[in-house]
């Protein structure tokens, strides 16, 4: 793998810092005019997530991070592991629910998301932005009220829970905001 | 749409520029500083441990030299005020290999003064003077700020500058969620003072003010002299606002044994750390044999200077083009 020099540690470039997979955040320059210069780097942990900041030396180098984030249909739960595939390839992944994390609620049969893989195995899984789910359960809806003002709970069929407008009804398939969890409207079927 | 043609500051940003320029020069005109203009290219170049530098190839049919940008004017101002030029002043670019970040560009703008027979307060005065000379209009400052090195150094961290002790050194770095501090530093008193001093100190100085830092610790006397009645400090001063380090000044050092101690002493360290190998300044240690007149003198970042009165985050928002466009 690739070794970078501070210099290089662009936001977004992946490299492995106590035996972790990263990712840079933000890199500041930092030299005192006459004294040495240093990196204060934000650095993501691609594994816990986690931001920490770090200082190096100037001029001092990490090894880089084989990371790749890739495009893959998500096939079913058997129970242990969720499968993954890459469509161009029919490549097949297994990743452990835990890796999944927040992403399972999102996660619906045949649906696409972003697999990110570290050494050719799963590191995390990213939804899509936006998903069209339809709801197991809700409370009735008043008809008529199309304010948005309140709303109530919804159950998808992922599992997730996400406030709805009172007129929604169960049965109906709303779209969502994967990053905020955010209502955002009905599908018309 | 490709914009790299473009400047990164704006047309204004370019106004203030020469306004701020033009300020100086009726500034130091109405005190009778000489403006001067020196060498950008020079045979020599400072030996300073953590300045890289650029080199050019000189040719001069049959023969080829190598010419160094300066990284200051330092050296060749000093030549001047040794043949007598009297108080002098400079606007020139400097030249500074690697550093490029939102407070660096490789190549800059300083404003560089010596006044002969000035002193280290003396010359803090001129600094306040020119500060609030440049200011109104742009920015409103509190009255300026004198701290030494140690005091401020105790204030915020409780550690005293003067003594090495890697014990307490390296408990306040632990204690501060930086363990990276102890193999960075090691057992070295100067790479501690900066790594401490630019991650802790620096970001609260001069807070809507002119803040001078001055009696920096020995091993961070570069080419100021020591202080005459306290030999672990030196008399070098460091001008900040808003928490961006401005410039740096000091008593000249007019020993020409000592700073060609020195000057070696820069180069065995330049080796031992791989750094480029620089030439030493024998002109300007000729010209302090023969006699550099008592003066103090200083450096201002013009660029920074213009980022701290525009409210700039960036320094690329006051230059026409960073080196990236250049």
């Amino acid at each position: 793998m690739a070794i970078y020099s501070t210099n290089e540690f662009k936001s977004g470039l992946k490299i492995m810092l106590d035996n972790d997979p990263c990712a840079i955040i933000e890199n500041e320059f930092v030299k005192p005019g006459k004294g040495q210069a240093f990196n204060r780097v934000k650095i993501r942990n691609l594994k816990t997530g986690r931001v920490i900041e770090r200082t190096f030396k100037s001029g001092e180098s990490l090894e880089g991070a084989d990371v790749v984030d890739v495009e893959m249909q998500y096939l079913y739960n058997d129970g242990e592991f969720r499968h993954f595939m890459v469509p161009d390839t029919f490549e097949q992944y297994q990743c452990e629910e835990k890796l999944v994390g927040d992403a399972s609620k999102w996660l619906k049969d045949q649906d696409n998301c972003t697999v990110t893989l570290w050494n050719d195995a799963p590191l995390s899984v990213t939804p899509i932005n936006f998903v069209e789910l339809a709801i197991v359960e809700t409370d009735p809806g008043v008809r008529g009220d199309t304010s948005g003002g309140g709303g109530k709970p919804a159950k998808l069929e992922t599992g997730a829970v996400v406030r709805v407008p009172l007129f929604v009804q169960q049965g109906e398939v709303i779209k969502v905001d994967t990053r905020t969890g955010e209502y955002i409207s009905r599908v018309k079927e | 749409m490709h914009k790299e043609w473009q400047p990164t500051c704006t047309i204004d940003n370019l106004r203030l520029r020469a306004q701020l320029f033009q300020s100086i020069r009726c500034f130091f005109s109405a005190r009778d500083v000489l403006e001067v203009e020196t060498p950008l290219l020079g045979h020599a170049c400072g030996t300073d441990p953590q300045l890289d530098f650029f080199t050019t190839d000189y040719i001069a049919h049959p023969q080829r030299d190598t010419l160094f940008l300066q990284t200051s004017p330092e050296f060749a101002m000093k030549r001047l005020l040794a043949a007598g030029s009297g108080s002098i002043y400079q606007i020139c670019k400097a030249f500074r290999n690697g550093e490029s970040g939102r407070f660096h560009n490789p190549e800059f703008t300083l404003l560089e003064w010596y006044r002969v027979g000035f002193n280290l307060s003396e010359l803090m005065d001129e600094v306040s003077e020119l500060i609030q000379f440049l200011s109104p209009g742009y920015l409103s400052l509190n009255a300026p700020q004198r701290f030494t090195y140690q005091d401020v150094f105790q204030r915020i961290t409780g550690l005293d500058p003067l003594t090495f002790s890697y014990a307490d050194y390296s408990a306040f770095a632990l204690a501060n969620g930086q363990p990276e501090a102890l193999p960075i530093c090691g057992y070295e008193h100067g790479l501690w003072l900066d790594f401490i001093f630019s991650h802790y100190i620096q970001p609260h100085l001069g807070q809507s003010a002119l803040c001078m830092i001055y009696g920096y610790p020995a091993c961070q006397s570069s080419l100021a002299r020591l202080n005459s009645l306290n030999p672990l400090i030196s008399d070098r001063v460091e001008v900040f606002i808003n928490g961006i380090e401005l410039g740096n000044g000091y008593y000249e050092l007019t020993d020409a044994n000592e700073q060609n101690r020195r000057f070696d002493e820069e180069i065995a360290i330049r080796l031992e750390s791989n750094r480029p190998v620089t030439v030493k300044d024998k002109n300007l240690i000729a010209a302090l044999e023969y006699g550099l007149p008592e003066c103090a003198g200083i450096a201002i970042g013009l660029d920074r200077l213009l980022m701290v009165l525009t409210g700039s985050l960036t320094i690329n928002d006051v230059l026409s083009f960073p080196v990236h466009r250049a």
